[in-house]
């Protein structure tokens, strides 16, 4: 078990990149503590691969470090980084019978039969696969075969680090949940650090302790769950995580106040930095709320999402969304909008501006 | 339970009809030459299975079919190590995939008796490339007209050079449809580079050799035209292979009769040993 620390990473898919668009990861600093549930969230593309292989030492940065523990492994072949990996799709060795793909990681490192078979027996019966020891991998479900990959990582003794790329893929959907539960009580158990790497917000936000997300080979926010959704750091955080996601409307600012058209929007607190640049006002759908004063707009859509309703409204060409409760306005019903003052942010550039008034809460 | 829908033999009667003319027509005229006798102008004496009790206690017989395990044999056990070896070593992407998937292909789409012609004209002592540099050069003694040992060597050469592109390209389908996770997770656990052929390489690629070797065995069992053109048989009968020695008693001594009951018997074999060969490799597919 290791704190892994990654210090100035960068690294391209080309030999000699020119701009920042060639590298695949811009500039990452992440210290992941020993331990921690960590989820690397973001859209397809992101670079959250490329960064988990460079992790594993499946790949070598173009530039920068990781240091396991402050020991330099940059240069490491994966076999010696005392890591696991599981991917997206089950890799299994289908000659093998159960018991010797779970075995496999401990007789290549020549430990003797009888650790091999303490170890595999643990590890079977915390993954609950001790009935299909002597059954050959071939034949297991995808789930199965999902599992036995799992435990391929977690059979040797500390690991430092177990990483899963997108793992749930090929999984059936009434399976995803048991697996997904099965995984947090094995990092009760092993108290392994996991790094959990993922496109899905649900997968990310039940797993992780630590959430951090990813976008265009940039992290733009590592924070809890309840920080990412309440507080996000950047435009596309509110966006990606959140069922709508965050309303982004455009405003200009007039003496410190941010007007959205010619209506003057309450923010959070006092606007920090130059404020040069793209501005807009991000408020959840959440804190958005009906009312008789405030924000004139059209009703759009409404759909029932079962626990709550969202309205989905036209303000000045930008559309808003709001979750409510109750009886739901009709469609093409003008209504008027309040923001929760507290919930209401600034961005600058797509980055989070404003600074929390505590007293005034 | 679904009731089964017979209508799709329907659509199978095509093939069942153009086989039956193509093979199984022809197939029964054979059955009628193994059973009778015949002097020409259409007069046939019933023999029974006088041919086959012939043919299976012949010395001939059982020499030609010996020379014949033995090709097949050799050329195997060359072609199919040799084709994954190579198959291995052929770049997964990028320029040169292309280049050699071609070269590989080549000597595949020359045609037999070109082969045999070339490999002819290849090892003739004096004139031949290779003859004159084994001969002249390095002093070696090679003829294959005269040395049965040089015309072994020579015609399994050749098939090797032949047909290995063949074992190749279907090993190297294999090895590009298997995908990288399981390599980088045999990395991550350690395996050595045996391991990761024995355990991920060769069983990805099982399906396919399986389908290799059985088409080699079946084109060495019955090969014909370029140990033909090459050897002829020859030196004596050292190189005289199954059909070789079939199309001389066929067609060389007119004896219709037993070429026709030796027919079966080589049909039967090179039948059964596919059959025995491939019921073994899928078997554990089914359980």
């Amino acid at each position: 078990m290791a704190k892994i620390t990654l210090s100035t990473l960068r690294h391209s898919y080309y030999p000699n990149p020119k701009s920042d668009s060639e590298y695949a990861l811009k500039e990452v600093d992440l210290d992941w503590t020993d331990g921690g549930a960590y989820a690397l969230l973001g859209p397809s593309g992101c670079g959250k691969s490329t960064l988990l292989n460079i992790i594993s030492g499946l790949l070598v940065p173009s530039e920068g470090k990781i240091l396991f523990d402050g020991k330099d492994v940059t240069h490491l072949p994966p076999d010696q980084r005392n890591i696991a990996q599981v991917f997206q799709f089950p890799v299994i060795y289908d000659t093998m019978t159960v018991y010797d793909n779970l075995a496999f990681p401990l007789r290549n490192r020549g430990r003797d039969e009888d650790t091999v078979r303490e170890r595999v027996m643990a590890i079977a019966e915390m993954l609950e696969v001790t009935d299909m020891l002597n059954t050959r991998a071939a034949g297991l479900s995808p789930d199965n075969k999902q599992k036995i990959s799992m435990g391929r990582g977690l059979v040797r003794e500390d690991v430092n680090v177990v990483m899963f790329d997108e793992p749930l893929t090929v999984i059936d959907p009434h399976l995803k949940w048991k697996l997904r539960s099965k995984l947090k009580e094995l990092h009760q158990r092993v108290k392994a650090t996991m790094i959990y790497v993922t496109h899905d917000q649900t997968e990310a936000l039940t797993f992780a302790d630590q959430v951090v997300v990813m976008q265009l080979g940039e992290v733009v926010q590592i924070g809890t769950p309840v920080e990412l959704f309440e507080r996000p750091a950047h435009t596309f955080v509110g966006h990606f995580i959140g069922s709508p996601g965050m309303n982004i409307l455009p405003c200009t600012l007039q003496n410190s106040v941010a007007m959205f058209g010619d209506q003057p929007v309450a923010l959070e607190g006092p606007i920090h930095g130059s404020a040069n640049g793209t501005t807009e006002i991000g408020v959840r759908p959440e804190f958005v709320s009906l009312s008789t004063a405030g924000l004139p707009a059209t009703v759009t859509k409404v759909s029932d999402v079962g626990r709550h309703i969202v309205v989905e409204c036209n303000a000045q060409g930008t559309k808003i969304n709001a979750v409510i409760e109750g009886t739901p306005p009709a469609k093409g019903d003008a209504v008027h909008l309040q923001f929760r003052q507290d919930q209401t942010r600034l961005y600058v550039d797509g980055w989070l501006a404003t600074t929390a008034q505590e007293a005034a809460a | 339970m679904k009731t089964e829908n017979q209508k799709a033999w329907f659509f199978v009667l095509p093939v069942l009809i153009l086989v039956a003319f193509n093979a199984l027509i022809p197939m029964m005229t054979v059955v009628n030459y193994s059973v009778q006798e015949t002097f020409g102008d259409n007069v046939f004496f019933w023999q029974g299975l006088d041919w086959f009790q012939q043919i299976l206690r012949s010395d001939r017989f059982h020499a030609a079919l010996g020379r014949q395990f033995m090709f097949t044999f050799l050329i195997l056990i060359i072609e199919i190590p040799l084709g994954i070896a190579i198959a291995l070593s052929m770049p997964r992407k990028g320029f040169w995939v292309p280049v050699c998937l071609v070269l590989m292909a080549l000597p595949m789409l020359i045609p037999w008796n070109v082969v045999g012609a070339m490999w002819n004209i290849f090892t003739l002592p004096d004139i031949g490339l290779l003859g004159y540099f084994l001969n002249h050069v390095l002093g070696i003694n090679y003829d294959m007209t005269q040395d049965p040992v040089a015309a072994w060597v020579t015609i399994v050469t050749m098939d090797v050079w032949h047909w290995t592109s063949l074992v190749v390209l279907l090993a190297y389908a294999g090895l590009v449809s298997i995908p990288d996770a399981y390599y980088q997770a045999a990395k991550i656990d350690g395996a050595s580079n045996w391991s990761v052929f024995r355990f991920i390489q060769l069983p990805k690629m099982k399906t396919v050799l399986t389908i290799a070797i059985l088409l080699r065995f079946m084109d060495s069992f019955n090969i014909y035209t370029e140990p033909f053109v090459l050897t002829g048989g020859g030196p004596g009968n050292s190189t005289t292979l199954l059909s070789i020695d079939l199309v001389k008693i066929a067609l060389g001594q007119f004896d219709l009769g037993p070429a026709a009951a030796m027919s079966l018997i080589y049909f039967a074999i090179t039948l059964l040993v596919s059959w025995l060969f491939y019921t073994v490799m899928t078997k554990d597919d089914q359980t």
